[in-house]
């Protein structure tokens, strides 16, 4: 019997996806914050050299982390470590798959390198996930490879009302199609200008063909349960575990919360006590919103 | 005469709890998702889904977990565990965390991650110990509708038999590194048991609820009376 082995085939990368279900992943940028998500409970971290809330301070051009912090966080925890690149930058995408994270996310928290192209997901085999406002946009980017959908929030704010809103409109569109008739489906690609054999998979399924996280300003357990509730799978916390008081306690509770998310017992329990969240910006008084990277 | 369908409690803390849901019901079991003590009255049978083992243990523990659902395995209770949900039966865990816990059921040393990270995860097709798989655990399989599986094995789920070959998808995987005797290897990959069986425990190193064959679900049902 031959035994044939085949890498980063689809079912492969969104297989990896679909095991991080119910958990939460990290950002982290020093081997130490690594540490402190995994003792928490995380499922992965993503190694990057700034949280959002900072690249959004700091401004200037947001790029791929230095390889020698992943590595050094790749080498400080035993769960997945994935890493950022720029929308349409497939030469960091293929430096990071050199490194051998398990994931790659192309990012719109990072400068986008190009205006019209993201990366071909397909050429990697390392899974990828990318961020959506919308169903089309979400479909796109699993029509170039994507093995996970995060909806994009507005990150490094602290601020639930944007992945709310965006966590609002794929699930309803996602409705929407699920009672829509084959003859529709046609219409309904030109509308979303999303592939037409993607849509008429979500109008037979009434899901994403991949998982769908939520990211984009999650700072408490109260967020990680209602983005959980409106049919999140799992979710991306940034800056706000790290930019809040007591990270090592906000992030197990986090943690807790998004396991238990429909247990508002659970919910009070591990609320009490967290000390002072990040801080938060409201979205009018933003110079750059990150979600409209991307196309 | 007519049964009750089986009652499958799903450890449903953190994994792909949805991807075994799917396939039980596609067997005609119910599910329930066990997240707190209570959660496993009545259940006839277990899934330990796949996912991270170290949240696992974590959560199992806070949610006070490991005394009443080691007590349910103990009884000698049904139990299917894939991947992290193998990890969590084995007796011994290397490459895992200090502080990481099983319910130490099935006498094997698992090694974490054993493959690599992601990149090294693969699918394949796995002959199978004919003498282990007996026709009466056939079934036909699911149509499980996916796109963009380019490059995926094949299936060649029309035709099959009792022990044709299974596709089986590692992802992360952990590695059986010894077990005991009594301990049957079903499938082996590589030199090393992939799918085991110990009485009424089932464990596998792939995740049998990610390819549309049912054989490995079907299996555990069986085992229910």
């Amino acid at each position: 019997m031959s035994e044939v082995e085949r890498t980063g085939t689809s079912r492969v990368k969104r297989g990896l996806a679909e095991m991080l279900r119910g958990g939460v992943i990290m950002d982290v940028v020093t081997p130490d914050q690594a540490r402190i998500a995994e003792d928490a409970g995380a499922v992965a971290v993503m190694a990057l050299e700034r949280v959002p809330a900072d690249i959004r301070r700091d401004g200037g051009v947001a790029r791929m982390s230095d390889p020698a912090m992943i590595e050094g966080i790749q080498a400080a925890v035993t769960i997945p470590v994935m890493a950022k690149c720029r929308i349409g930058h497939f030469a960091e995408a293929q430096l990071l798959a050199a490194l051998n994270v398990d994931f790659i996310d192309e990012s719109e928290v990072l400068t986008p390198a190009d205006e019209t192209h993201h990366v071909d997901k397909f050429a990697f085999e390392t899974p990828f996930v990318c961020g959506a406002t919308n169903l089309g946009e979400a479909l796109r980017r699993i029509g170039e490879g994507a093995a996970m959908i995060r909806s994009k929030g507005e990150a490094g704010t602290g601020n639930i009302v944007e992945a709310v809103r965006h966590l609002r409109t794929i699930t309803s569109s996602i409705r929407e199609l699920a009672s829509a008739t084959p003859q529709e489906c046609y219409q309904l690609a030109k509308a979303h200008a999303a592939p037409l054999e993607l849509i008429q998979e979500v109008a037979s399924t009434g899901k994403l063909p991949v998982p769908m996280f939520c990211a984009g300003g999650i700072a408490t357990p109260a967020d990680a349960s209602l983005v959980m509730q409106l049919g999140a799978e799992a979710v991306f916390v940034g800056s706000g575990i790290f930019k809040s008081q007591q990270p090592a306690i906000m992030a197990a509770a986090i943690v807790e919360a998004t396991a238990h998310y429909a247990d508002p017992d659970v919910l009070a329990r591990v609320s009490r006590g967290l000390g002072d969240a990040m801080r938060g910006d409201e979205i009018d008084g933003l110079d750059v919103t990150f979600a409209e990277r991307g196309w | 005469m007519v049964t009750a369908a089986p009652n499958v409690g799903v450890l449903a803390l953190q994994g792909n709890v949805a991807a075994h849901v799917d396939k039980l019901a596609a067997l005609g079991a119910t599910t329930t998702s066990v997240r707190v003590p209570d959660d496993l009255v009545g259940v006839d049978a277990l899934v330990l889904p796949g996912g991270e083992s170290t949240t696992m243990s974590r959560l199992v523990e806070l949610a006070g977990l490991f005394e009443p659902l080691g007590d349910v395995l103990a009884a000698g209770t049904p139990v299917l565990g894939t991947c992290a949900g193998l990890i969590m039966l084995a007796t011994d865990v290397v490459d895992g965390r200090s502080d990481q816990r099983t319910f130490g059921v099935l006498s094997a040393t698992v090694r974490r991650n054993a493959y690599g990270r992601q990149n090294q995860s693969f699918e394949t097709r796995l002959a199978l110990r004919a003498e282990q798989w007996s026709p009466h655990s056939v079934e036909m399989p699911d149509a499980r509708g996916e796109s963009g599986t380019r490059g995926s094995v094949e299936d060649a789920d029309a035709d099959t038999s009792a022990a044709d070959a299974m596709t089986a998808v590692f992802i992360r995987a952990p590695r059986i590194e010894v077990c005991a005797d009594s301990v049957t290897a079903l499938a082996e990959f590589d030199g090393h048991p992939v799918l085991v069986e110990q009485g009424s425990i089932l464990g596998a190193t792939f995740h049998p609820e990610l390819t549309p064959d049912l054989r490995v679900h079907r299996r555990l049902l069986d085992k229910v009376h």
